[in-house]
C-alpha cells in the first residue's frame, strides 16, 4: 500500500518536472506575444518581443530575476544575487489575472519567506506599471489605444463613440 | 392631586426609547479605538499610479446601473474642474498640477469609514457598517433629510434630485451587493489598469502601504491617508505629495467624527424620543385628572 503511495507520488512529480521543463526549458524566446488579458474590452496587443530584447538588452528590467539576468534592486538582491534562471520566466506564470479573489488573497498572504512578494501586483497591472512607466520614461507610447483598440463592449461601458451621449452637442473624436 | 408616580409611569414607556438610544451613544462614545472589524476588507489607493483614465468611472457607472454620463467617460474635458461626487456618479478622478510633479490624479469615492459620521447622524437609521468593512444604506428608509450629507468629512452622499417623491441619498457602497459580499474586489479595483488599487484585509494593507513607503521614500510621503483620519477609513491613500495638494484635508482630526457632533446630533433622537415621553406624559396628567377627579366623585358618593 505504502509503496504503491509513494510510486505515484514519484510518477506525478516527474511528469509536473516534464511539464514544467517543456514549457519554460523547450520553447525558445518568443519574437512575438500575443497579450489579451483584457480582452472584454480591447483588441488584443502583438507585443514585438524581439525589438524590445534589441532596444533593452536587459531582460531583468522587465522579467526582474527570473532570466538569471543581474538585478539592480538593492531588496530584490538580497535573495536573488545569485538565484539563477528560474524555471518560469512568463509574466503571467508570477502575476495572477485575478489578484483578489479569497484565494489570491490568501495564497499571497501564506507564501514563505512572507517577504518582498507580499506586495506583488496583478498581470493587468504588471503590464501597465511595467509597459506605460517605462514608456513614460523612454518616449514610447502612452496613449490607451496606441497599444490596444477599445472594442464596442469597451465603447459601451465607456460610452464613447457611437455609444456617446446624446446630449453631446458635436460627436467627439476618439482620441488615445 | 397630581400623582406623580403615575406621571413617570406613563413617561417610562416612551421613555424607554430614549434610554436606549442613551446607551448607543454611550457605547459610540467609548468606541473611539474601534479598529473597526477585524476581517474588515479595504483598498489601499496608490495615488502614484493613477493616470487619469477614468476607467474607474466607467466601471462604476456600468457595475452600479447609474444614468447616462453627460460626457463619455474617455473625455478628458472634465478635468478642467476639481468634481465631487454626485448621484449620477459615486466616484470621481480630479486632476492636480503640482510644482515639480508630474501631472497627479486622485480618485475619490465613500472612503467606508470604521465609525462613519454619516450613520451615526441619520435618525432613521438607514446606515450599516457590514461586517466586511463596507458602509451601505438602505433607501427605503431614507426620507431625504440630508443629514449625512451635512456630516460626512469627505462631502460624498450626494442627493438624488431624480424623484421629487422619493428623495434620496446616494454614494459609493463599496459594490457590497454584487462583489464585497461575495469576496470580490469592486468594479473600479477589478478594472484599473494601473492596479492603483490593492483590494485586501485592512490590516494588510496598513503593513503593505508602511512597506511601500520604507522601501521608496523619496517617492511617498510618510503617511497612510485614512490609517488614522476620523477614526481610520476601509479605503486609505499613498501620495506622493502632501495629502492637501490633492484635494485631501490634510489636518483631519483622528477621533471619529461622531465625538465632537455627538451633543449636537445627540439631540436629534433625544427630541425625538423625550417629546413624545413628555407629551404623553402631559396627556396622561390632563386625563389622569379628569378621570380622578370623575372616578373621586363617584366614590365620594358610594361612600356617602
Ligand atoms: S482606472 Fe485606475 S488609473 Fe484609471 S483613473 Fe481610475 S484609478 Fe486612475
Ligand atoms: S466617507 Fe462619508 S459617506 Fe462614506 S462612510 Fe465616511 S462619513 Fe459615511
Amino acid at each position: 500500500m505504502h509503496a504503491v503511495k509513494r510510486q505515484l507520488v514519484m510518477a506525478l512529480m516527474g511528469a509536473l518536472v516534464l511539464l514544467v521543463s517543456n514549457v519554460c526549458f523547450g520553447t525558445s524566446i518568443p519574437d512575438k506575444i500575443t497579450i489579451n488579458s483584457i480582452q472584454k474590452y480591447y483588441d488584443g496587443v502583438s507585443f514585438n518581443h524581439a525589438a524590445h530584447i534589441n532596444n533593452l538588452k536587459d531582460c531583468g528590467l522587465c522579467h526582474h530575476h527570473t532570466t538569471g539576468a543581474q538585478v539592480s534592486d538593492p531588496n530584490c538582491i538580497r535573495c536573488h544575487k545569485n538565484s539563477g534562471a528560474q524555471a518560469v520566466v512568463s509574466c503571467k506564470g508570477c502575476h495572477a489575472a485575478e489578484p483578489f479573489t479569497p484565494e489570491a488573497l490568501k495564497r499571497q498572504k501564506d507564501q514563505f519567506p512572507p517577504i518582498y512578494h507580499m506586495d506583488k501586483v496583478g498581470l493587468k497591472g504588471s503590464y501597465h506599471l511595467g509597459c506605460l512607466g517605462c514608456h513614460k520614461k523612454m518616449g514610447g507610447p502612452t496613449g490607451c489605444q496606441d497599444c490596444h483598440k477599445r472594442n464596442v463592449s469597451g465603447d459601451v461601458i465607456f460610452h464613447s463613440n457611437i455609444y456617446a451621449p446624446k446630449t453631446t452637442a458635436e460627436p467627439k473624436q476618439s482620441h488615445h | 392631586m397630581i400623582d406623580r408616580r403615575d406621571f413617570l409611569k406613563g413617561c417610562l414607556a416612551c421613555g424607554v426609547t430614549a434610554a436606549s438610544i442613551g446607551v448607543v451613544g454611550k457605547n459610540a462614545l467609548a468606541a473611539g479605538s474601534f479598529e473597526g472589524y477585524p476581517d474588515a476588507m479595504g483598498v489601499l489607493v496608490d495615488l502614484t499610479r493613477c493616470v487619469g483614465c477614468r476607467s474607474c468611472e466607467a466601471a462604476c457607472n456600468n457595475e452600479q446601473k447609474l444614468p447616462d454620463p453627460d460626457l463619455p467617460f474617455d473625455d478628458q474635458s472634465v478635468f478642467k474642474e476639481e468634481r465631487r461626487t454626485t448621484a449620477k456618479a459615486y466616484t470621481v478622478v480630479n486632476k492636480y498640477e503640482v510644482a515639480d510633479k508630474d501631472t497627479l490624479f486622485r480618485k475619490m469615492q465613500c472612503n467606508h469609514c470604521n465609525e462613519p459620521a454619516c450613520l451615526t447622524s441619520c435618525f432613521v437609521n438607514a446606515y450599516t457598517k457590514t461586517k466586511e468593512g463596507a458602509v451601505i444604506y438602505n433607501s427605503k428608509v431614507c426620507v431625504g433629510c440630508r443629514n449625512c450629507m451635512i456630516a460626512c468629512p469627505f462631502n460624498i452622499p450626494a442627493y438624488s434630485y431624480s424623484s421629487p417623491t422619493n428623495p434620496l441619498i446616494k454614494k459609493c457602497i463599496f459594490c457590497y451587493e454584487t462583489r464585497l459580499k461575495n469576496g470580490r474586489p469592486p468594479a473600479c479595483v477589478e478594472i484599473c489598469p494601473q492596479q492603483v488599487m490593492t483590494f485586501g484585509h485592512r490590516s494588510d494593507l496598513i503593513e503593505m502601504g508602511h512597506e511601500r513607503i520604507k522601501n521608496d521614500p523619496s517617492k511617498y510621503v510618510s503617511k497612510i491617508y485614512g490609517e488614522k483620519e476620523v477614526g481610520g477609513t476601509s479605503w486609505m491613500y499613498l501620495s506622493s505629495v502632501d495629502f492637501d495638494k490633492i484635494g485631501l484635508d490634510n489636518h483631519m482630526q483622528n477621533e471619529p467624527i461622531i465625538s465632537n457632533v455627538k451633543d449636537f446630533l445627540g439631540m436629534v433622537p433625544m427630541v425625538l424620543s423625550i417629546w413624545p415621553a413628555l407629551f404623553t406624559g402631559i396627556h396622561l396628567l390632563a386625563t389622569k385628572n379628569k378621570g380622578e377627579h370623575g372616578d373621586h366623585d363617584h366614590k365620594e358618593g358610594d361612600q356617602q
